[in-house]
């Protein structure tokens, strides 16, 4: 009995010092895919986030869209953390990021070098430098797109008018 | 009554000069655009000497690339952009290629760190630092790499591409399209370029006291 005790307050011990479970095996996907998802009629508001591991601004960032991807899961937003990493990097590099950084959201890694393929097909305004964010609501057609860091405080402003008319802000 | 309608005049005067002058400002913040005139540069290059674009009189213009250390993208080009300057430079189109990172911020991407470079992967052509990241201003690039061709009109230079080097980053042997290969031998056969303008994601660059 005092062994089973023992056994779990040990287990109790070893949880608590996990925050969560970082992603370990992350899916890469064409633009096409990512089109998929985009264009889907939905309810929920998409928050599109492109960044990369070897993107120092972009590193800097991540723990907003984390945090926002936490709070706003009752509000119906999703939120998509689309790596640009290199697909060789998609076992490695990138998986021991999201643990050393704690980042839990799910991450997909975008396989499409051709680049000037499809950044005009996320919004014409975009040079192609990242962090960038696309925020999407197609039920109520509205987007909105950022190049570069984004302010958190006026991000959130604009994020709380494209939620789902059904969710209370 | 006179004096209102005058006052009104007025403020819709200063106000259009006002907005046309932060149009201007704008405007001027994206650089370089194709058929511009694009300013001469002074700038060091790894091996010490102070280079230009007006200095080297046989040349027919230049394929610039800003460039760096520390990014993977860079990287990635690294042997592709030797391979250009190969190809290239004795055709009247060698590589410039600038460093526009704050080294503060990137210690690989300091002046002595990209002589380590330049003399380790044999670089061909001059590698120069944008210290006082001007030229990476006036020419509105904001990642690296980011490749541009200039061609020689006279005494002046005017823009010809803006863009990508090709449209794999990843993978030379994927690479599909040769988009600064395309420009100079349109160029060379004395065409305009018809592909003269490619978007790319790249490292994005660190501006200093920003």
């Amino acid at each position: 009995m005092r062994f089973r005790l023992v056994v779990f307050f040990f287990l109790i011990f070893f949880s608590s010092c996990h925050k969560g479970f970082s992603q370990s095996k992350i899916d890469v996907i064409k633009f096409e895919d990512l089109q998929k998802i985009m264009n889907q009629p939905n309810d929920t508001t998409l928050i599109v986030h492109f960044w990369a591991t070897w993107c120092k601004p972009c590193v800097e960032e991540l723990p907003i869209f984390e945090k926002i991807s936490q709070e706003y899961l009752q509000k119906k937003v999703k939120v998509l953390f689309i790596s640009m990493d290199f697909p060789k990097d998609v076992a490695t590099k990138v998986p021991s990021f999201l643990k050393s950084t704690n980042i839990n959201s799910n991450v997909l890694l975008l396989d499409e070098p051709d680049y000037n393929s499809w950044i005009d097909v996320i919004d014409k305004d975009w040079s192609g430098t990242i962090p960038a964010t696309l925020i999407l609501n197609t039920n109520m057609r509205k987007r909105k797109f950022y190049e570069g860091p984004v302010k958190a405080m006026s991000f959130l402003e604009d994020l709380k008018t494209m939620l789902p008319s059904s969710v209370e802000n | 009554m006179k004096n209102f309608k005058v006052n009104i005049i007025k403020s819709v005067v200063v106000f259009s000069v006002i907005s046309l002058c932060s149009f201007i400002r704008i405007s001027d913040n994206k650089g370089y655009a194709i058929g511009d005139t694009v300013s001469d540069f002074r700038l060091k290059s790894v091996e010490g000497k102070m280079v230009s674009m007006s200095e080297n009189r046989a040349s027919k213009g230049y394929i610039i690339i800003f460039t760096c250390n520390h990014c993977p993208f860079s990287r990635a080009y690294e042997g592709r952009i030797i391979a250009l300057d190969k190809k290239y430079a004795n055709q009247g189109y060698p590589v410039l290629a600038i460093n526009p990172n704050d080294p503060s911020a990137y210690e690989e991407d300091s002046f002595e760190n990209m002589k380590a470079v330049a003399k380790s992967k044999g670089y061909s052509f001059n590698y120069m630092q944008d210290e006082n990241q001007d030229v990476a201003r006036a020419f509105g690039a904001t990642r690296t790499p980011s490749a541009y061709i200039v061609k020689r009109e006279g005494d002046r230079f005017t823009m010809q591409y803006i863009g990508a080097i090709d449209d794999n980053s990843q993978d030379a042997n994927g690479v599909t399209k040769h988009y600064i290969e395309d420009a100079l031998n349109n160029l060379l056969s004395g065409k305009p370029v018809v592909t003269n303008f490619t978007k790319t994601v790249g490292c994005a660059i660190k501006w200093k006291g920003v």
